[in-house]
């Protein structure tokens, strides 16, 4: 499906696009508009990292997320903090329940030390991509380096950890789980669709996931993620005085 | 896992008091071994560590989570860089778990976790932006600020998923001890946080000891 160009912000209009595992993908999304990701196959995973992109230093936090939310999962009601105090993104549906961002990214060395070492030449793009070298090459492209990575978030994957600490890759998504975000504020999106560090799949996973977008609807006073605590409460405010500030820039321009 | 050292004080070529709410920042030689002493009790010592030789090589707390397969860092724990080497190994420990999930309080922060007029209060994040602008040898920016340590503090996670923050691991007088295993440069808040007990609520001095 491909968007209306001749009206591309009508409410009704949507774009979507299937990323097939061992991908990677980018794009600055505007506050108020949605992102549903669908796991079409089962057993993917999504890595993902959040920038502002008018200030690229701006960027997702795990610990700030985690800590002001006093969560170690990550689920329907929670918001997606920089470490700024603001909210890059609420998390409005998830038929999943919990996600990873702890774990970070798989580095060649594992994809060959689990699957073996696979080649362009001869397997094309089915040769075993891994999740850093794909978010190296994304954050290129907006003249972002290894320096200006975070903990990422890795979405469809339940990581566990026991009352000493042992961490488990517990869970996948099935096929048909799915997760939306809605942006709070203007976001430089960057994602892979390699395997969790800690998969033990048999196979490289061949998975696809959905990709939607959509404009989202304005939030509401009894909305889920702005009322799941306190917290969230005051990270709208510093998104609200964020806004303020621009809006007030903007009109000053010439 | 609790491991005291066979260092004695006397033998240290440099012993430093890094004062309450104050940043530390030094070049550990490959070889040399650190030990951070947590001199009150309750103090969370925020650290970050970065190969000398390359700052764009730094500590990374998930690179280390997920290689150790485990959250907490103890003695035996290596901490591993976004590069996926080795940087440093905790080879003492007498307090037995320290955090690394957790990150550092921040002005910002601040302001989510407690209430909007608390951006005021000084946070561990501000200590670090102070201490890359004093020393700009290091070549540390804004970008490298990232997920850090927190010495001495201890986060539980439940299997249910819950994060919460608890006192009362750490005493007067426990250390931890790290070998470094290439040229790093330590970057410490000795935390200034008056919000939570992660310091009791009241922030007091660590002493950084080393030997070759």
């Amino acid at each position: 499906m491909t968007l209306d160009v001749i009206n591309p912000n009508a409410a009704e209009c949507r774009y979507q696009t299937t990323l097939n595992s061992g991908q990677h993908w980018s794009l600055l999304v505007r506050r108020d508009i949605q992102m549903t990701l669908t796991d079409l196959s089962g057993g993917s995973n999504v890595g993902m990292l959040l920038y502002n992109p008018t200030q690229l230093s701006e960027k997702y936090n795990a610990p700030d997320t985690l800590k002001c939310q006093h969560t170690f999962k990550l689920t329907r009601g929670h918001c997606l903090y920089s470490d700024m105090g603001r909210i890059f993104c609420s998390i409005i549906e998830d038929t999943f329940g919990w996600h990873d961002t702890v774990c970070g990214n798989s580095h060649s060395s594992h994809i060959q030390a689990r699957w073996g070492a696979r080649n362009y030449q001869q397997d094309r793009n089915d040769w075993h991509q891994n999740g850093y070298d794909s978010f190296l090459v994304e954050l290129a492209k907006y003249n972002l380096t290894r320096r200006d990575m975070a903990a990422n978030l890795n979405w469809f994957s339940e990581v566990g950890a026991s009352d000493d600490g042992q961490l488990a890759l517990k869970r996948h998504s099935k096929k048909d789980d799915r997760v939306t975000l809605r942006f709070e504020m203007d976001t430089l999106v960057v994602l892979h669709t390699c395997p969790h560090p800690l998969s033990e799949a048999g196979h490289y996973p061949r998975t696809s996931v959905q990709l939607e977008l959509m404009q989202s609807q304005p939030m509401a006073a009894d909305d889920p993620c702005l009322n799941y605590c306190q917290e969230n409460q005051r990270g709208f405010e510093n998104n609200s005085l964020y806004h303020f500030g621009l809006q007030t820039l903007y009109r000053s321009m010439p | 896992m609790i491991k005291e050292s066979p260092r004695a004080c006397s033998t240290a070529i440099q012993r430093d008091i890094v004062p309450a709410g104050d940043y530390y920042i030094q070049i550990i030689k490959q070889g040399q071994t650190v030990r951070l002493v947590d001199l009150e009790g309750n103090q969370a010592a925020d650290t970050l560590f970065y190969s000398a030789n390359d700052p764009g090589e730094r500590y990374s707390a998930t690179d280390t989570i997920r290689e150790q397969g485990n959250l907490y860092l103890t003695a035996g724990s290596i901490l591993k860089t976004n590069e996926n080497n080795d940087l440093l190994e905790i080879v003492a420990d007498t307090c037995g778990r320290h955090d690394t999930v957790g990150g550092a309080c921040a002005s910002e922060s601040n302001t989510v976790r407690y209430d909007l007029e608390k951006r005021g209060m000084h946070a561990c994040r501000d200590s670090w932006m102070l201490a890359i602008q004093e020393h700009e040898e290091f070549g540390l920016g804004k970008a490298d600020i990232t997920h850090n340590i927190n010495f001495f503090m201890n986060v539980p996670v439940t299997p249910e998923g819950k994060l919460t923050f608890e006192d009362g691991i750490s005493a007067p007088g426990k250390y931890v001890e790290l070998k470094a295993l290439m040229d790093t440069i330590m970057l410490i808040s000795n935390c200034p946080q008056l919000n939570n007990p992660c310091n009791g609520y009241n922030p007091t001095p660590i002493e950084v000891l080393i030997w070759d």
